[in-house]
């Protein structure tokens, strides 16, 4: 029982990053595709603790921390490269 | 009983990250947008941690998800700020429907430009 419910989260998880993937793709301007890149750090945080919560191993969590810190420093650098006038667009 | 009131909060934080996906999918703008990603992914994270916690209630992973949930919810709404002046800076396009815009007009070049 417990193990279809992680399964069934997994899926759900994997199908909003298929979502998150097409409004990457799609997204008419620069802070649109950097919002999805952003929900895509957290959903990635997501898939780690679903597989610690899996596996009951607590080393997962640390990689999760250090997933967390990476997109933040990470979304602040493009919003620095989004507000210096990006890569020229129109 | 445990284990499947924790499999059901980890299923319930998946399907709230699933809602942050269909509202950065489906809404109209970049502002809107972003309101759907921070916060149906900031509770959905809470609720896959809570999840997490019932599942394995030991200190190792009660002292690391309580780290995860903190940090998250100190920098989600930071970097949602960010990169929402750097789109009102560079003229992101509003959704049709807006009623109110309270951008300045007319936003002088050297008006603070430090992050």
């Amino acid at each position: 029982m417990l193990k279809v419910l992680l399964l069934a989260s997994l899926a759900v998880l994997a199908s909003s990053a298929l979502l998150l993937l097409k409004r990457i793709v799609a997204g008419p301007t620069l802070p649109d595709r950097v919002v999805a890149i952003d929900l895509m750090g957290i959903l990635i945080v997501g898939f780690v603790v679903v597989g610690a919560a899996a596996t009951g191993s607590y080393y997962f969590l640390d990689i999760a921390i250090v997933i967390a810190l990476i997109s933040f420093v990470g979304t602040v650098a493009y919003a620095r490269y989004v507000e210096m006038g990006g890569a020229e667009q129109e | 009983m445990i284990d499947i009131v924790g499999g059901v909060l980890v299923l319930n934080g998946a399907l709230l990250a699933l809602l942050a996906a269909v509202g950065v999918l489906r809404l109209p703008d970049v502002f809107t947008r972003m309101q759907s990603s921070t916060k149906a992914s900031t509770l959905g994270l809470g609720c896959l941690l809570g999840g997490l916690v019932l599942l394995h209630p030991s200190t190792e992973f009660v002292i690391r998800a309580a780290s995860i949930a903190a940090f998250i919810m100190l920098t989600v709404p930071v970097s949602a700020h960010v990169i929402a002046r750097a789109a009102a800076r560079t003229g992101a396009p509003l959704w049709i429907g807006t009623t109110v815009d309270e951008r300045p007009i007319e936003e002088s070049e050297d008006s603070g430009r430090t992050l």
